[in-house]
């Protein structure tokens, strides 16, 4: 019987370890240095804000996983032998495999910046980054003022943490505007409002220099590259992550940025393959990056891996793009792509609106000639995955879209409708004539 | 992890500290509090009308203020920081205070009310006489223990739900079920049998919602008697009660799930959503609670059916010349309904039931069937083996106090604030079943959004593992759901819609979401 050992208890692992188990009988173990048992890494933020306790952030209960015969180890792999078809652990023991899949996830970027290795110097990516804020930042009294580097997800989430528990947050972001090489200028500048009305110390287009120790090695302040230093105990790096593999040097595994891997996520070692965020396909795949660190593409990765150890083969072949996440209170959704100014092709063109007065808006993308719908980024108002999954299939263009917006809207009952205003902007912005149709189950339900 | 400190959370930093207006709102309640806790000790403060109102002014005032004082300087948005390190709503030394304080309350509430100054034959003293100028100017009768219950019952309901309202400011559906659970509070289950009471002395207290089997005495002996002798007013309520279970209640169940009785009627449930909502974390969401839940609840029902039927047979003729329904049309009525409906379920829904519900249900049936059967061959005072008024009085006892009451409201603060309504009430039972079986209700999960991060399930007062069928991008169709929404409202990624929608594809599990390959898709979800 084959044993097909994992590394790695993440979403990636997990996903493709429960899908194994139900493909066949091949025995499974799991190795993790992290936790015991697999938890949400996107809740991590809740336990420190209180919302939850650490074990509501773990998707099964304690026994799932002897039932369904997946073996857990708690051991942090140093070595991978391949020619022996072995790994070593920290503290010497050993164990053999079959088949391989490296699933470790990542960790937070450092970029050499003068004292990014101090007490009280963090990322957020792991459990253990979340006890040390925990012992870093416990309330407002150890921790008066807290520095963020680097304007992504996790850095807006660090900082809504911070301030649930009312600790004074600066904020510095590389760009002009909060995640402006993702999200379009409107939208960017709505982020931006809102970090601010959080009394969240925004510092747009502020780098880094260094960080200054005090006398026991702890971080004392920041210097900005606007000269300003700024004092603090508590500076969190969360200018992105990079792929979890430095055990992986010397296993003869390819490596890149990432393991590579090509599109049946094997690597050049028989038998040894990579998913998730620490993998990294040869050419990205469609508009896709060649590491994608979103939880969704490994949990599809793990899909889509199970079935080709299961004996059917099968490439990684994402559907369309989408993702989600939410800014403090400001829920964000997007389907398809829907680049910013940045990033943008020639042929990709906008149609933006925003509420007069509330944190809501939208971005529909289209191509300027054939007014092909490309993509929507959402805040505020939730939309149906599987509407604008279906109209990305079908190459709808955007007036349809448009005109059968009320479909897609997936906010909760009697929450206020923004679709009329919506297509009057659309059509006072592109001179169309576009009315909307009624809401009807009897499409949302045929799609869905 | 998972040490924290749980304080006496009058100190502590934020989000666990309070704010010195939180802190005066609650010595401002407090006050309102301790004029009633005064009254047990018979203290004869004077003025009672006066002081009845300073002491709910006061109650009202403090709740409201606390409210203001926690979310009134806050963007709208989820306000759930700290709740796991707040000692009151986190299992701390508070809770268990206060759910001591409670259960305490319940139990001399339903065994001893003369502690709260309830005189038989005589004017009231203590407590219950603070409430007798209220209850004098509405029914014109002096309180009782269930007068100054319901008034305590209603303050809490309306102070509760403005707290409730204010913390869900930015969400439309919670605000308008909120409202609608204070108003039937307040004018069924209140002012209405009050008014009735003054207007017609015959007609039993009847609170309009609050239908069989919750209202499991409604029709024993006094009350069908009360109802016949009040003329036609009585006669309509009588039929509407029967109504409300045969007709209505499926109707609506079936248009939108049994959340418009459970969190959008029910005075059970807008307690548990007003007053209990800071409880609503402790439910018990392990796959064993959920069995043990099943066992339980189903379990009431059979009771509740065979103690109803007992009692409504014990007091029937052998022929129509006291009521119209006789013994054996009855008891035959209730077999054929009966049949009926297991007859319909395991042959249409067969697929639908679990293994261990299709044996529950078959071991059920069975012991129905017999003891109906043994009615033929029995002497007319014991049916079922027991005498009927032993199995009401079992179950007024049991289900009606200690369940309902004593652990259902005494145990907010520890076991979470619907354990009643998950696993004793046959009423909700009966809703969840019709629910599951023929409903447009359904909470649909978007596609493959799903980050399972746990929101939804730490939040879900029924102890529903809301993310196990999210995060297999499979929509929420349980029995125990009672709707709340608040699955959805702490959803971060805007995953989970509470909606009434064709029932066609309702279930839906699947195995790979939405998002990935479509090939894959096809090939792994096509069963």
């Amino acid at each position: 019987m084959d044993h097909i050992v994992i590394i790695g208890n993440g979403i990636a692992g997990v996903t493709l370890a429960r899908h194994i188990r139900k493909l066949s009988d091949k025995r499974i173990t799991i190795i993790s240095a992290e936790s015991d048992y697999f938890f949400s890494r996107t809740a991590l933020m809740y336990v420190y804000m209180g919302h939850m306790k650490f074990e509501h952030t773990q998707p099964y209960e304690n026994w799932f996983w002897k039932k369904n015969r997946i073996d857990l180890v708690n051991g942090f792999v140093k070595k991978v032998e391949t020619d022996t078809k072995k790994l070593v652990l920290k503290g010497g023991s050993s164990i053999s495999y079959d088949k391989l899949i490296i699933a470790t996830g990542s960790k937070p970027n450092k970029f050499g910046w003068p004292g990014q290795d101090l007490k009280g110097v963090q990322g957020l990516y792991s459990k253990q980054d979340l006890e040390m804020l925990e012992k870093n930042a416990p309330n407002k009294k150890v921790c008066n003022r807290a520095v963020i580097v680097g304007g992504g997800l996790i850095g807006i989430e660090m900082a809504e943490m911070l301030r649930s528990r009312e600790i004074p947050v600066t904020f510095l972001v590389r760009e002009k505007s909060f995640w402006n090489g993702v999200l379009p200028a409107g939208e960017s500048a709505m982020i931006n409002e809102h970090i601010l009305e959080h009394h969240i110390d925004l510092q747009l287009d502020t780098n880094l220099e260094k960080i200054i120790s005090d006398e026991n090695g702890r971080a004392k302040a920041v210097v900005t590259d606007k000269g300003e230093t700024i004092e603090c105990n508590v500076v969190g790096l969360t200018a992105g992550v990079a792929p979890n593999i430095d055990f992986l040097k010397d296993s003869g595994i390819e490596l890149g940025r990432g393991v590579k891997v090509n599109r049946f996520l094997e690597t050049n070692v028989k038998d040894v393959f990579a998913i998730g965020d620490c993998a990294e396909q040869h050419e990205g795949i469609g508009s896709r990056r060649p590491i994608e660190a979103v939880w969704y593409t490994g949990r599809m990765m793990g899909e889509a891996l199970a079935q080709s150890i299961c004996g059917n083969p099968r490439e990684y072949s994402p559907g369309h793009w989408f993702n989600s996440a939410k800014f403090l209170d400001v829920e964000y959704q997007t389907y398809g792509w829907v680049f910013s100014e940045r990033s943008k092709q020639d042929n990709e063109h906008h149609f933006h609106w925003r509420h007069a007065s509330e944190k809501i808006c939208i971005t529909v993308a289209f191509d300027k000639d054939s007014h092909q719908f490309l993509g929507l980024n959402t805040f505020g108002i939730r939309m149906r995955h599987e509407i604008f999954d279906q109209w990305l299939t079908e190459n709808k263009d955007i007036d349809h879209v448009m005109t059968y917006l009320k479909d897609a809207n997936f906010d909760p009952e009697f929450f206020k409708l923004y679709e009329d205003e919506i297509i009057a902007k659309y059509n006072a912005d592109f001179n169309k004539n576009i009315s909307a149709k009624k809401k009807s189950w009897k499409r949302i339900f045929s799609i869905a | 992890m998972g040490n924290f400190d749980r304080s006496m959370s009058l100190a502590g930093e934020p989000p666990k500290a309070l704010n010195t207006g939180q802190k005066l709102a609650i010595v401002t309640g407090m006050i309102g509090l301790g004029i009633l806790i005064l009254q047990l000790f018979n203290l004869n403060l004077g003025n009672t009308a006066l002081w009845l109102t300073v002491s709910i002014v006061a109650i009202f005032a403090g709740i409201i203020w606390f409210s203001q004082a926690a979310y009134a300087h806050k963007h709208k948005g989820i306000k759930n920081d700290g709740v796991w390190f707040k000692s009151i709503s986190s299992r701390g030394v508070l809770a268990w205070m206060g759910g001591i304080a409670l259960t305490g309350f319940y139990i001399v509430l339903y065994f001893y009310p003369q502690y709260l100054g309830l005189v038989k034959d005589g004017d009231n003293t203590g407590l219950i006489a603070l409430f007798d100028p209220l209850s004098k100017g509405l029914s014109g009768n002096p309180a009782s223990q269930w007068f100054v219950y319901g008034t305590m019952y209603t303050v809490a309901i309306l102070a509760f739900g403005a707290k409730f309202i204010w913390k869900y400011r930015h969400n439309k559906y919670e605000q308008l079920r909120t409202v609608s659970v204070m108003f039937f509070q307040t004018a069924f289950a209140f002012f209405i049998p009050e008014i009735m009471a003054r207007l017609n002395g015959d007609l039993p207290y009847y609170d309009l919602k609050n239908m069989w089997p919750l209202n499991y005495y409604n029709f024993e002996r006094y009350r069908i008697n009360g109802f016949i002798d009040s003329g036609s007013v009585g006669m309509t309520m009588l039929f509407f009660g029967i109504i409300s279970i045969f007709v209505i209640s499926p109707f609506l169940t079936y248009k939108y799930g049994k959340r418009w009785y459970c969190s959008w009627v029910c005075g059970c449930g807008g307690l548990a959503e007003t007053a209990g909502d800071s409880f609503r974390q402790l439910s018990d969401k392990s796959k064993f609670a959920w069995k043990v839940e099943r066992w339980v609840v189903h379990s009431v029902v059979v009771f509740v059916t065979l103690m109803t039927t007992a009692v409504i047979y014990s007091y029937l003729g052998n022929d129509s010349s006291k009521y119209w329904l006789t013994k054996t049309m009855f008891i035959s009525g209730v077999a054929v309904i009966l049949t009926a409906v297991f007859a319909w379920v395991m042959i249409y829904k067969r697929e639908e039931l679990a293994k261990d519900a299709k044996y529950g249900a078959i071991g059920y049936f069975t012991i129905i069937a017999v003891l109906i059967g043994m009615h033929f061959f029995s002497d007319s005072a014991n049916i079922f083996i027991f005498k009927a008024e032993t199995l009401r009085t079992t179950y007024s006892f049991l289900i009606g106090s200690i369940f309902s009451g004593v652990i259902g409201t005494g145990f907010y603060p520890i076991l979470g604030n619907r354990v009643w309504c998950r696993f004793g009430c046959p009423m909700a039972a009966m809703l969840g079943f019709q629910q599951r079986m023929f409903s447009k209700f359904r909470i649909t999960t978007n596609g493959g959004q799903c980050i399972s991060c746990g929101n939804c399930s730490t939040y879900c007062e029924m102890g529903i593992d809301v993310r196990a069928y999210a995060q297999k991008g499979e929509n929420i169709v349980r029995s125990s759901c009672v709707g709340c929404g608040i699955c959805s409202a702490v959803c971060p990624r805007g995953v989970l819609k509470l909606e009434n929608g064709p029932e066609k594809g309702r279930i839906n599990s699947q195995d790979v979401l939405l998002g990935n390959d479509v090939d894959l898709m096809d090939l792994v979800n096509k069963k």
